[in-house]
């Protein structure tokens, strides 16, 4: 098993009655009424400390990802953090997870071979490149992407990082997105035919289709925890199997929010506002701006109001504003607890859900930084030993970078 | 109520198969219609009394055909391909009648194709803009705020109608998938901003134009009659009161007397 911690770079104090106030964390709150700059800088010098301290603490793999426009999680270019965590990480086994650039955004998306080429470089060949199709928030209404169009470029852009990585000799890109007449992209990656590849998803079939016809692992990201995610995963390892493909667990990544205290009371009183600021203040985005029409393809707009898939989930987010800490507990949205709590609903998780590559998300929502260090610490010293030996004596992890696959010491801030 | 047919053609080296609706008798009218999908509708009844009224579905919007959207890339394609399906339909220069959406592709036809078309009636077309009359974004918008914004009177039955959903699962389905399509195909050609340089070619309509607004629009500001008015020479704007973005049905008898009186030969 390789543990990472995400970081998504929130705004830490948004205002009590935000969510009633304000339209939408995502596209257009106001940084005039809502945003200090001050504040900001002192939230990214906080994230990459928490990143580095979950490095040294003994995490395998720190992730950082790309929003725009909003107070979710603010990091415009992902790999400006990227950079520092790499610099600040040399030396210590650690992957710098790029959750990443997202291709249809990047343009030309010989930027994104670029970048990540610096990062392998910088960090001695310890890069997984995530390659994100990107919300539609960012895509489209951010970056004016037209809907029907998003995809289409996402591979597009797909195929061109990987053939300016891979091609023996300089080539002319004529695409339908992107025409360039000299592509030799400097520097290249020091891994070799280039470096993990990780394909966030949200369960659409096209995205399986698209990981496995690459072989790239398939990174489900959601926060409505392994209960929620069991179908998805289900979904994604009986397609896995149905193509005869080896159903190695480390093909599939899992992102969960884990909060850690000594006792299961001591966590709730710690974690709860946070928590709750995460689901409400956080995540306050209009359905709308989920889907405009065209963000979907056909099949899959098709399939999931057939499924009702919208509806279910839509419905069950109305709910959440009267929820407490046993709620989210209880819905898997959060494993929260002692130790030994977490640990084992981790590792049940882990193990029904088949995932190699597990993702935590250890700061949450308002979470002050020391309480977030405390996270780190009680999570990285207590919990990830017991989940640590998950697959390794079955599988290998194909999509890590090879320099890092044998096991971390347990804290190398100790030595 | 006229009797009206389907007929299923084959554009673009065969790979769009819209639906074309087709009703009446009498001098050849096209309409086209807008980003939420066609409804045969009154003011269709009231034209086909006349004309031969052909309706087709944009590309893309038609059921069993979505991937017709995908064999056109821009708007560039899209006039191209209302130019052969004009052809297949075997029509030189008929009126040509377009709403909202289809509103902006008229305009871009006969500019393009100034013979193409014969005479020209905007019902509250996109495709200007102006920063201090911005466009709602329908896309975006849930379905009660576009009836808010689209209605004069957004509790009556013609409003209240764009909210009802069918009892039946299976139908109520087939409208959600429906409707969602028609604005993914159509706002292909239009994202983010409907402004894709119409205001340089506008100039070259040569058809007698009619522009039709509601004054209560409030999608698409009755402040783009001028703008579309003063850019096409001798045409004329009629603005019509108690009406919002859809005056042909909200004030059936008198937008379609007046659409009769313009385009009678």
């Amino acid at each position: 098993m390789k543990v990472s911690m995400f970081h998504l770079m929130p705004y830490r104090d948004l205002p009590d009655d935000f969510e009633q106030k304000y339209h939408s964390v995502w596209v257009d709150p106001p940084w005039t009424e809502l945003g200090d700059a001050e504040k900001v800088g002192q939230y990214y010098n906080w994230s990459l400390d928490e990143l580095i301290h979950a490095a040294k603490a003994g995490m395998d793999g720190i992730c950082v990802n790309e929003h725009h426009q909003n107070a979710y999680g603010f990091m415009p270019n992902p790999n400006l953090m990227g950079s520092v965590l790499a610099r600040a990480t040399n030396g210590m086994d650690v992957a710098v997870v790029q959750m990443g650039s997202t291709l249809p955004t990047t343009n030309p998306p010989t930027r994104v071979a670029e970048e990540y080429g610096m990062l392998d470089t910088i960090s001695g060949g310890r890069l997984v490149a995530g390659m994100p199709l990107g919300t539609a928030m960012d895509a489209t209404l951010c970056a004016g992407i037209t809907p029907i169009e998003q995809r289409e470029r996402y591979y597009e852009a797909h195929d061109l990082i990987l053939k300016a990585w891979t091609a023996d000799d300089i080539f002319a890109w004529n695409g339908k997105y992107y025409q360039l007449p000299k592509v030799n992209v400097w520097p290249r990656p020091i891994q070799q035919p280039h470096p993990p590849v990780w394909i966030p998803g949200l369960g659409s079939l096209s995205t399986w289709e698209f990981a496995a016809q690459h072989n790239h692992c398939y990174c489900f990201l959601s926060y409505y925890g392994p209960k929620a995610g069991k179908s998805v995963m289900d979904g994604f390892w009986q397609f896995i199997g149905d193509r005869g493909i080896e159903p190695n667990p480390y093909r599939a990544g899992f992102l969960q929010l884990v909060a850690v205290a000594e006792t299961d009371a001591k966590a709730e009183a710690l974690y709860e506002r946070h928590i709750q600021y995460f689901y409400n203040k956080s995540l306050h985005i209009p359905p709308e701006y989920f889907f405009p029409p065209g963000h979907q393809d056909y099949r899959s707009l098709e399939n999931n109001i057939r499924k009702g898939i919208f509806k279910s989930y839509f419905d069950k987010l109305d709910s959440i504003p009267n929820w407490r800490f046993k709620d989210f507990v209880d819905e898997g949205f959060v494993i929260a607890g002692s130790p030994a709590t977490v640990r084992d609903m981790l590792a049940d998780a882990a193990k029904d859900l088949r995932i190699g590559n597990l993702m935590v998300l250890l700061h949450i929502g308002s979470m002050p930084h020391d309480l977030t260090l405390k996270n780190i610490d009680m999570f990285s010293s207590e919990v990830m030993p017991h989940i640590h030996d998950m697959w390794d004596n079955q599988w290998e992890n194909h999509w890590w970078p090879e320099r890092l696959r044998t096991k971390r010491p347990a804290s190398i801030a100790a030595l | 109520m006229v009797a009206v047919q389907e007929q299923t053609v084959s554009v673009w080296k065969n790979q769009i198969n819209p639906k074309v609706h087709v009703a009446g008798s009498g001098p050849a009218v096209v309409f086209l219609h807008g980003a939420y999908g066609l409804t045969w509708d009154p003011f269709l009844d009231t034209l086909a009394e006349q004309y031969t009224v052909y309706a087709p579905e944009h590309p893309g919007t038609t059921l069993g055909d979505p991937d017709g959207v995908k064999a056109l890339d821009d708007l560039w394609d899209l006039v191209l391909y209302y130019d052969e399906l004009f052809a297949q339909l075997g029509l030189d220069s008929p009126t040509v009648i377009g709403h909202s959406f289809g509103g902006m592709v008229a305009s871009e036809i006969a500019a393009c194709y100034p013979q193409r078309v014969g005479k020209l009636v905007l019902l509250s077309p996109i495709g200007l803009w102006r920063d201090d009359a911005p466009v709602k974004n329908w896309m975006i918008l849930p379905m009660e705020e576009v009836v808010k914004a689209a209605f004069y009177d957004p509790s009556g039955p013609l409003a209240q109608q764009m909210l009802t959903v069918p009892e039946d699962e299976k139908e109520a389905q087939d409208l959600q998938i429906r409707v969602t399509w028609s604005l993914a195909c159509t706002g292909k050609f239009v994202w983010p901003i409907p402004d894709k340089g119409l205001k340089k070619r506008i100039h070259r309509i040569a058809a007698p134009t009619l522009i039709v607004w509601g004054t209560e629009d409030k999608l698409v500001p009755p402040a783009y009659a001028e703008e579309f008015g003063s850019r096409i020479a001798g045409s004329q704007i009629a603005m019509v009161e108690q009406a919002a973005h859809v005056p042909q049905l909200e004030q059936l008898g008198r937008v379609s007397g007046l659409v009769r009186d313009f385009i009678q030969p």
